[in-house]
């Protein structure tokens, strides 16, 4: 299993990301922003942080960096990708992912040890989770207020793509909504944090595992 | 050298919280009465002529980079 995680000017947590999956048996493959050679990678995570200082809008200007045409053209294809955070504001201004994340409600970043429901067993992602199951995990934002029309939400709630819910909305986000997946399934965007939560050393769940332990069964398929 | 505009505003019925804390703050100062929205104002200078091709590339790019069209509406005025 090689992951590949894309380290982009401002990126913060594509180390964590890389530890995470270290320590989830596979292995980790830095990928540069500014080459578009994914390698031999199976499956690539956008990691979460500021890339290129949140300049213009939240992920806005690395949807256009080199490495982007080629995670978008191997998305396509169906490989396993997932943006967490940052790396979700990034997926929905590649349009990879409908909506978009506007700043918080409450207008203050939040970092909370965060309640989740997970939602939908059906992405690469998540086929470990049981849906309705409870987690929590680390959530850390300014700008992780989920917001599409009202066309867009109800397409992706009839087609079961929500695939975690807040179960006490930090930031305004609509439905409750903190990740959602494509129509295939083989990309979610997640505001919290499942690579924080892996190691017993220093997370207080290991709730973030499941992630991981989907795509490792996706991969070995 | 000619001049474009482009202004991106938050779409009417996308929430505001930038443009919310400034009118709290207002109101904190005794200004009553007033409704702030926050947006974004680019200016950019344009070499040679701004012939009607150009002018459309920037009403393309301002729609494709400029402004996220799921929650932001753009206006490009040339001057």
């Amino acid at each position: 299993m090689r992951i590949g995680v894309v380290r982009f000017p401002g990126s913060l947590d594509d180390q964590d990301a890389m530890r995470a999956i270290r320590l989830m048996g596979g292995d980790p493959v830095a990928l540069w922003h500014k080459s578009d050679d994914l390698g031999s990678v199976d499956a690539v995570i956008l990691p979460g942080g500021f890339s290129y200082g949140d300049y213009l809008r939240c992920g806005a200007i690395a949807r256009f960096s080199p490495v982007m045409g080629e995670v978008v053209r191997r998305a396509g294809q169906g490989m396993p990708l997932l943006g967490i955070c940052n790396g979700f504001q990034i997926l929905c201004e590649a349009r990879l992912l409908p909506g978009a994340l506007i700043r918080n409600e409450v207008r203050v970043f939040t970092a909370v040890e965060q309640r989740l429901r997970m939602e939908s067993n059906s992405t690469v992602w998540t086929s470990a989770y049981t849906p309705g199951a409870e987690v929590s995990m680390a959530l850390k934002n300014g700008e992780g207020n989920y917001q599409a029309d009202a066309e867009t939400i109800a397409r992706l709630e009839g087609e079961g793509r929500v695939v975690a819910r807040y179960l006490d909305n930090p930031n305004g986000s609509v439905h409750d909504i903190a990740g959602i997946a494509n129509e295939r399934g083989n990309v979610v965007g997640l505001m919290p944090h499942p690579e924080h939560n892996v190691d017993p050393e220093i997370a207080t769940t290991l709730d973030g595992r499941g992630f991981f332990e989907s795509v490792a069964a996706f991969l070995s398929a | 050298m000619a001049r474009v505009v482009v202004n991106v505003m938050p779409k009417p019925e996308i929430l505001d919280p930038q443009g919310k804390a400034v009118t709290g703050a207002l109101k904190r100062m005794g200004h009553e009465g007033f409704s702030v929205r926050q947006g974004k104002r680019f200016e950019i200078e344009v070499e040679g002529d701004l012939t009607p091709a150009r002018l459309e590339e920037v009403r393309q790019y301002a729609e494709a980079v400029l402004a996220n069209t799921v929650i932001e509406n753009f206006e490009v005025v040339s001057q």
